[in-house]
């Protein structure tokens, strides 16, 4: 009697007293998961081949941390500067540029920012390698002075006793952090190792600058080549470091205080800091190499500053960051809207001829008796059976100007043989080989779609008094309206972003975009700028495809009965 | 307009092979009068069809003529012979509206759009679907779409229409309701149909004329009564209704009676049909409600046969027994559910007979 007992509202319990929305959650959770479970394999194997490689890519495309990774300091100094003034920026900046690509060419990290900035400034790649090459010698002329001064700062030993400072005082370990963080930035390398050295917290607050290139200098030593910083002097920057310091009067007077190791040493050298060479590194940096005067050098540190960046994806539509904001390239640079204009335009074309040479073809498939459309059909396929390239270089076979096509046309007298017509190596070459190649990805959704139509339809439609062509356009037509699309989709898709055969017969007016981005790939390694026309390509195909949603409806594709 | 003497639809030895092998429509001589209600009866691969696509202009015939309004019609493409047709599966065009639907065989005849829309109105109010233009095939029903089929074949107001086993795909109840409907609209319209189907009750309610199929050839032309009652030979006895049969030899004729004798010796009166001389081996049959039990209803010198009943069945309105009858263990019987209706028990030995006249001696 209990049942008939219910409550009006109320949910609808189950027969043990659970609502019954609950029980029947419960009982298709299960269903969910082992269809989970089953789909789980293929799901992470998208995930993790698919799905992150794309990820990554995008992430390639705005990813900048190189600048500011390589010269950090230099990037902090260049903010301030105002490079619409004209003039070159002030001392500091070129200070910290020679520290920076000091340690950065010690690293030999300095080219590869060098290829980075030479995407968007030309010449900047070979200004890196030489700097790189030349920068010892500026700090080379302070390293005589203060040897000349006390041969004692040639002993390593020596430089590690005054850096680490008296047993007594506390280590600077925040130094060491922030120097190990530096190089880690610089070089992707942990750099975690004990390397058996922290310097002295005194010595550190008096001389700042030598105190950092010195931990930067011991921590390279130890970690990268695996040797110990007392064993030898240490490199250039540490000695300009040191002049550098020396100049300062505040550290002159907390020199005159200093009780530490290599004390007298070093109030020996503040006394003698008049005698040292000129601290000019705006000069020297010129010096090394005259480019350095050219403000838009140092501009395109200054621009290209960022951790992440618009550039990549200005560059693929043939635009620059420029001091006004962004700008077109100049004309002679331009080139990726033509290609994507061409790729779009090819794709359609060879879409177009697709539609064109697989309609009759599916419909004589699809009305045929079983036995004839098979064999059809396999002829169709025949081509998929085949290799991509050997297709295409058939097609290299048929189409060259000694080809089999020229080479019949003049055989019986059609063309003259000085004017052998040229069909490979152009835009011709590449719609021909890619619409036979393509032609079945058309020729099967078609079918199938086809299939489906009964013939009874085409009897009716004439049987109303419609001609044959009215009665395919207005009564089949329309229903194959849903194979079209499923082939046109598939066929423009594949094709937007064919590689191989444009590379083969595209010659260079035949080429697509895709034959750019694998340029930029493997070739000119500027992963980013392929990134970013991959991602343009990428969204311009789900645009496109979400267009074709919108005006024909992607309920009308079947790829099927 | 044909006048009254000349059929609207003639066939005239007309052949047709696919193959060149085997002849699936034998020398076919069919006259279809103008206003005719002609059914095409017969199993799956008697050349019904065939013939109905030969009519329609989608297959060709291979020799003979056929003739429209006596007009040879061999060499006219479909779309111009203006003949309406109803196909099996409807081929309702599923893109368009039931109103653009029907309006279609009034386009390719370039009509302009008020006449189109009051002819489609009109068509649409004839089958009782007005409010139902703005819909899709695919959102109606099996009997809306075949009424919306039919309409189509009508609405250019063509004199003759063809149906292809219209009322295949529906169910019982909605058969026999469209049955009524296809024969009043035929009629109301004095339009000449040609109908084909497999079913023989179809055929029987609907038909002014059937035209039993089979083998390629007509066994037999008739109104439906006669067809029933008066088959002409053993295909269109055993095809048409229940029916039992006796094989024996003819051993007398006198006029409209014969006596047969049976295979086991038995005599029995008959009707001569496929027969002309004593000696003869004929096929007589008998309809089951026919067959009479009580003796007292038969001519006094009838001939009787013994018979066991073998099963009962219960029907409802009717009762159904199984006998075995000289030899034959399939006889069977009807009797109406009347209160004096008597009810033989499995086991029991009785003595049948009939009248000469319901029993038909046909070719064996």
């Amino acid at each position: 009697m209990s049942g008939h007992a219910e409550p009006e509202t109320g949910p609808i319990l189950a027969s043990d007293g659970t609502p019954l929305k609950k029980r029947l959650a419960r009982s298709l959770r299960m269903q969910k998961l082992r269809a989970l479970a089953l789909i789980a394999p293929l799901l992470i194997f998208v995930l993790v081949t698919f799905i992150a490689p794309i990820a990554d890519m995008l992430f390639r495309s705005v990813e900048n941390e190189i600048v500011s990774n390589t010269l950090p300091d230099t990037v902090a100094a260049v903010s301030d500067w105002d490079p619409k003034a004209q003039e070159l920026p002030s001392e500091p900046v070129y200070q910290a540029l020679y520290f920076d690509l000091f340690l950065a060419a010690e690293a030999k990290e300095h080219t590869k920012l060098g290829t980075r900035l030479n995407y968007e400034q030309v010449g900047i790649s070979s200004l890196f390698r030489t700097s790189g090459r030349k920068l010892d010698d500026i700090g080379k002329v302070y390293e005589k002075w203060l040897i000349g001064l006390n041969p004692a700062w040639k002993s390593g030993e020596f430089w590690n006793e005054l850096m680490r400072g008296a047993a007594s005082a506390a280590p600077d370990t925040d130094l060491l952090a922030e120097q190990r963080a530096r190089l880690t930035a610089l070089t992707d390398d942990p750099m975690q190792q004990d390397i058996g050295f922290v310097p002295g917290s005194e010595i550190a607050r008096i001389l700042p600058l030598t105190a950092r290139e010195y931990t930067a200098n011991a921590l390279f030593i130890a970690i990268d080549k695996n040797r110990d910083i007392s064993k030898r002097g240490p490199w250039e920057a540490v000695y300009t470091a040191l002049a550098v310091d020396l100049g300062d009067p505040e550290v002159q007077r907390a020199i005159s205080g200093y009780q530490g190791p290599g004390s007298d040493e070093l109030r020996a050298a503040a006394a003698a800091i008049d005698t040292a060479p000129p601290r000019d590194f705006t000069a020297a940096m010129i010096k090394v190499d005259k480019d350095w005067a050219k403000p838009e050098n140092i501009q395109a540190i200054k621009i290209y500053s960022g951790k992440y960046t618009a550039g990549y994806y200005l560059n693929a539509i043939d635009m620059q960051k420029t001091l006004d904001g962004v700008s077109e390239r100049p004309e002679n640079q331009q080139i990726y809207m033509m290609l994507f204009g061409r790729t779009l335009f090819m794709s359609l074309l060879i879409t177009f001829s697709c539609i064109l040479l697989g309609y009759p073809v599916a419909w004589i498939l699809a009305n045929l008796p079983l036995r004839t459309s098979n064999l059809l059909m396999i002829l169709v396929l025949l081509p998929f059976w085949t290799s991509l390239l050997v297709r295409t270089s058939a097609w290299k076979v048929m189409l060259q100007q000694q080809g089999v096509i020229n080479d019949t046309l003049v055989w019986l007298g059609l063309l003259d043989d000085a004017s052998r017509l040229i069909m490979i190596n152009n835009q011709f070459g590449t719609i021909v080989a890619m619409t036979h190649i393509l032609l079945p990805f058309m020729i099967l959704p078609l079918y199938s779609v086809m299939q489906t139509i009964p013939p009874s339809y085409l009897r009716a439609a004439k049987s109303l008094g419609a001609t044959n062509w009215t009665a395919f356009w207005r009564v089949y037509f329309p229903q194959s309206i849903p194979g079209i699309g499923a082939g046109s989709i598939l066929v423009f898709i594949l094709a937007i972003g064919y590689y191989i055969t444009p590379e083969i017969v595209g010659g260079t007016t035949g080429t697509f975009i895709s034959n750019r981005i694998a340029f930029h790939i493997s070739s000119s390694l500027n992963w980013g700028l392929g990134a970013a026309l991959g991602t343009i390509l990428l969204a311009a195909v789900l645009a496109l495809y979400w267009t074709y949603d919108k005006i024909v409806g992607i309920d009308n594709v079947k790829l099927g009965g | 307009m044909a006048d009254g003497n000349q059929p609207f639809v003639q066939f005239k030895n007309v052949q047709k092979t696919y193959d060149g092998e085997i002849l699936v429509v034998k020398n076919l001589n069919l006259d279809i009068a103008n206003g005719e209600f002609l059914t095409m009866l017969g199993p799956s691969g008697s050349g019904k069809t065939t013939c109905l696509m030969m009519l329609a202009g989608f297959e060709t015939a291979t020799h003979g003529e056929i003739l429209l309004d006596s007009k040879p019609i061999n060499r006219i493409p479909p779309h111009k012979r203006g003949i309406g047709m109803v196909f099996q599966n409807y081929a309702l065009f599923p893109h368009m509206t039931v109103a653009e639907n029907l309006s279609f065989p009034l386009e390719v005849r370039k009509m302009n759009k008020a006449d189109r829309e009051a002819k489609v109105a009109r068509a649409l109010d004839m089958v009782k679907m007005s409010e139902f233009g703005g819909r899709r095939p695919a959102q109606l029903s099996g009997g809306q779409q075949q009424r919306i089929a039919l309409a189509r074949a009508l609405v250019f107001e063509p004199e003759l229409v063809l149906m292809d086993e219209p009322l295949g795909a529906l169910d019982k109840q909605l058969r026999e309701h469209m049955q009524f409907e296809i024969t009043n609209l035929a009629h109301d319209l004095g339009i000449t149909t040609v109908y084909v189907t497999h079913d023989q009750t179809e055929a029987l309610t609907m038909s002014d004329q059937i035209a039993v199929f089979n083998d390629g050839k007509i066994q037999q032309l008739a109104k439906p009564a006669d067809l029933y009652e008066r088959p002409e030979n053993a295909f269109v006895a055993q095809f048409i209704g229940e029916n039992n049969t006796l094989e024996g030899v003819v051993k007398s004729i006198d006029g409209e009676t014969c006596v047969v004798t049976l295979d086991d010796g038995s005599e029995i009166d008959a009707k001569p049909v496929n027969v002309s001389k004593p000696g003869d081996r004929t096929l007589v049959s008998i309809r089951p409600e026919r067959v009479e039990f009580n003796k007292d209803r038969l001519h006094a010198d009838a001939h009787t046969l013994k018979a066991k009943v073998k099963e009962f069945f219960y029907m409802g309105d009717i009762f159904r027994f199984r006998l075995s009858v000289a030899g034959n263990d399939e006889f069977i019987v009807k009797a109406r559910n009347a209160p004096d209706a008597v009810r033989l028990k499995p086991g029991e030995e009785i003595e049948i007979g009939w009248l000469p006249a319901d029993c038909r001696a046909l070719d064996a």
